[in-house]
């Protein structure tokens, strides 16, 4: 019986958290990962572009919310995701044909266009600043649970709950489903893989007749569509805020190198290596330990490695141990 | 002469917001823009000399500011006895762990290797949390209102300065030693990650520098202006100059401080200058141009990219040694990555990298348009709503967002100038 209220307190505080982390991370490496590999350069405002398309999306909900429409139970910013897409889509475009194109032309060397994102990540920034403001904003509404803590003790009569929260299940459902789409977009379509050929050798793909600028257009709503997607999985998680997504970048490029950079499959186990590694090095393991342990050997301190404020410090140990002993990153990189 | 003219354009610049607005604010834009120039100059060191892409500049301005409350505050001798010496065997003991897996690693292969490290890691880390935990519980307990951390060494504030660069520069070492040699991808994205790793540090060791509850009231190498006020001789001589008491003092104290980061800048800017001339800048350049080639000549690259790393952040931590000093406090919160990092590089990739004088215009001339864009966009702004009703929701919001605006501008800034010069408004020769 222990051990089962031990493994329950494991879930409800680790691996479901992490769990959906994971799958938020993934999204937003897959993002980073597919940009490197096609336009091949690290870019700095994903973490922005994340920020726009939640942004897009929250301001939607709100519209919706005042015309009184509700998704039932889901929260109402499902519905108002493909306007989200549609915001950061056209936003990218825009950087894409005002911005990045001058750069591709001139076959500028990655760390220009590295330092062009920087720009633009400036320039979304201020945007997002601007139009909703820095502020903590939470735009989840509908049913919080699918399963409470108590309703689960009333259930199976254990001591530990285990609570399950919607925005947990629709995380990770979601993630599972443009997963799914992204890889059988680029395996099976003939775009997908003109996508990969382009992305394994660039002279090769514009010598058989693949064009660029296609390419590059798909990648761009590819890439906008999952960061709005992760973002507002991330916003409905927890909440939405200017700087918290910035600060996103860290994690998610930590993510994306760890899988091997320019291989989605890298991004997504990056993504959970991260989160998991995040999430179990900041919880306090005292009550899961007491629970196995036999008496005796009970904890008296909280059995927490790290605070939770050093979470970024676990996903660059993570990163270093990983380019100290597998350059190239856990899956080989480079290539999609 | 196109440097000649840029330098009296920006000197324009600020002398207007002088006479405009105040020689206070002016002499504040000055005082920020001179520190700005030395930070700019590092990662110029770095980027313009050698190609590093450094984004972690944040972490190394922390650690110089770091490095003045170390070095300037009076020690705290309760917390010393409390739990002094139990920190410092902790911090031993967890460098010896690190030490001793890393030792292990090397002296066994097989099997047993990962797992052997892993387990002096673990024990390592057990007896490491068993000693520090408990001095850190005590120091943090002594007097929490004022106090709750050690303290510095009590010695003047102008020594923090250059131990804030060897605080910096030993960081540097460290991610320097692993993340040098990979692609440079990674060297950016481990430097982002140890910036966040020291302002994480910062915030939450309290014993170390007090966390979010900030240390204020660090010394200052320049007279206070109360005290100024106060005396007569000062207050007698500011009247020759039609000046009242008050208005002298804060002007007299700004100046000081200006001259010193200007004696800063000064050495640093004459230093960077002989060092780009020197066979070593030819070889940097050489090596930043083709790698391969330098290698070829035989060129030890990694060492000599360790080297202008470290150089480089060390600049940028004696620059948050000065910003630190100027404000007279340490508040770990107020750390952003836009504002530290990433403005800095606005500064060298506008200015012109590779050529120092450039960075310190770019330094000059970013900060000035980063403090001034505010009113003018506020001003920009009151015209647009001048003809909407008052207390209508966009106008408020409008007015609100002006707050926001420099953002935005700094990037459009950015990419106008990664556009229409490519290599800077002083481009390097």
């Amino acid at each position: 019986m222990d051990l089962l209220n031990g493994f329950v307190a494991l879930a409800n505080f680790v691996l479901i958290p992490a769990i959906a982390y994971g799958s938020q991370l993934a999204l937003g490496a897959l993002g980073v990962t597919l940009i490197y590999g096609i336009l091949r350069f690290s870019n700095f405002a994903h973490g922005d572009t994340m920020a726009v398309g939640t942004m897009v999306t929250v301001l939607a909900t709100w519209g919706l919310q005042a015309m009184g429409v509700s998704f039932g139970p889901l929260p109402t910013a499902l519905l108002a995701i493909p306007i989200g897409i549609l915001g950061a889509t056209a936003l990218v475009l825009l950087t894409d044909k005002y911005v990045y194109k001058f750069y591709r032309a001139q076959k500028a060397k990655p760390v220009i266009l590295v330092i062009v994102s920087m720009g633009v990540m400036f320039i979304y920034n201020g945007l997002t600043r601007i139009i909703i403001g820095p502020d903590d904003y939470r735009f989840a509404d509908g049913e919080r649970f699918v399963i409470s803590a108590r309703t689960f003790r009333d259930m199976t009569g254990l001591e530990e709950g285990l609570a399950l929260r919607t925005t947990q299940v629709i995380t990770v459902v979601t993630a599972i489903a443009v997963v799914a789409a992204l890889f059988w977009f680029l395996n099976k379509t003939r775009t997908g893989k003109s996508m990969r050929a382009f992305s394994d050798n660039e002279d090769l793909a514009l010598l058989s007749g693949i064009n660029p600028e296609r390419v590059v257009l798909v990648t761009w709503l590819i890439v906008a569509s999952l960061a709005t997607v992760a973002g507002v999985l991330y916003g409905l998680d927890k909440s939405f805020k200017a700087f918290t997504y910035f600060q996103l970048l860290l994690p998610i490029f930590a993510a994306a190198i760890v899988g091997g950079l320019g291989n989605p499959l890298g991004a997504i186990a990056g993504g959970f290596v991260i989160a998991f590694s995040e999430v179990g090095i900041t919880y306090a393991w005292k009550k899961v330990l007491t629970y196995v342990l036999p008496p005796a050997l009970e904890p008296d301190g909280l059995v927490q490695i790290l605070s939770t404020e050093y979470k970024f410090a676990v996903s660059f140990v993570i990163l270093v141990i990983v380019l100290l002993f597998r350059p190239t990153g856990l899956f080989r990189g480079k290539s999609l | 002469m196109k440097t000649v003219l840029l330098f009296a354009a920006v000197a324009g610049l600020i002398l207007g917001t002088g006479f405009l607005q105040s020689w206070n604010s002016a002499l504040l834009i000055l005082n920020m823009g001179l520190i700005s120039a030395v930070m700019a100059l590092g990662v110029n060191l770095q980027w313009g000399l050698a190609g590093l892409f450094n984004v972690g500049i944040m972490g190394f301005v922390t650690l110089g500011g770091l490095a003045v409350v170390l070095i300037s505050m009076p020690p705290v001798s309760a917390a010393w006895q409390a739990g002094g010496g139990g920190i410092l065997l902790g911090l031993v003991l967890g460098a010896a762990t690190i030490v001793a897996a890393v030792l292990f690693w090397a002296r066994t292969s097989g099997k047993l290797r990962g797992w052997g490290t892993a387990g002096v890691l673990l024990v390592g880390m057990i007896i490491y949390r068993m000693v520090l935990d408990p001095s850190v519980e005590a120091v943090e307990a002594v007097d929490p209102a004022l106090a709750g951390y050690l303290g510095g060494l009590g010695l003047p504030v102008l020594l923090a300065w250059p131990v804030g660069g060897l605080l910096a520069a030993g960081a540097a070492y460290v991610i320097g030693k692993t993340a040098l040699g990979l692609r440079s991808d990674y060297l950016a994205i481990a430097t982002l990650g140890i910036a966040e790793i020291v302002i994480a540090i910062l915030k939450n060791e309290d014993w170390l520098a007090r966390g979010v509850k900030n240390v204020i009231g660090l010394p200052r190498p320049v007279p206070y202006e109360v005290d100024l006020q106060n005396d007569p001789a000062f207050v007698e001589r500011a009247a020759g100059f039609g000046l009242d008491g008050t208005t002298a003092s804060t002007i007299y104290v700004k100046v000081e401080y200006g001259l010193l980061f200007a004696a800063v800048l000064i050495v640093l800017l004459v230093l960077s200058q002989l060092a780009l001339k020197s066979p070593w800048g030819r070889m940097m350049r050489a090596i930043r141009d083709n790698e391969t080639a330098a290698r070829a000549m035989g060129k030890d690259v990694t060492a000599r990219h360790l080297q202008v790393f470290v150089l480089g952040s060390a600049i940028c931590g004696i620059a948050g040694a000065m910003m630190t000093t100027l404000d007279g406090q340490l508040t770990p919160g107020s750390y952003q990555p836009l504002r530290y990092t990433f403005l800095i590089w606005v500064m060298v990739i506008v200015g012109g990298s590779g050529n120092n004088l450039g960075a310190v215009l770019g330094g000059f001339l970013i900060w000035f348009l980063w403090v001034q864009v505010e009113p003018i966009g506020h001003m920009l702004m009151s015209l647009i709503t001048a003809g909407m009703t008052d207390g209508s929701w966009l106008k408020a919001h409008l007015l609100d967002s002006v707050q926001h605006m420099r953002l935005l501008t700094m990037g459009i800034i950015l990419l106008l100038v990664l556009r229409l010069y490519p290599r800077g408004l002083l481009p390097e020769r």
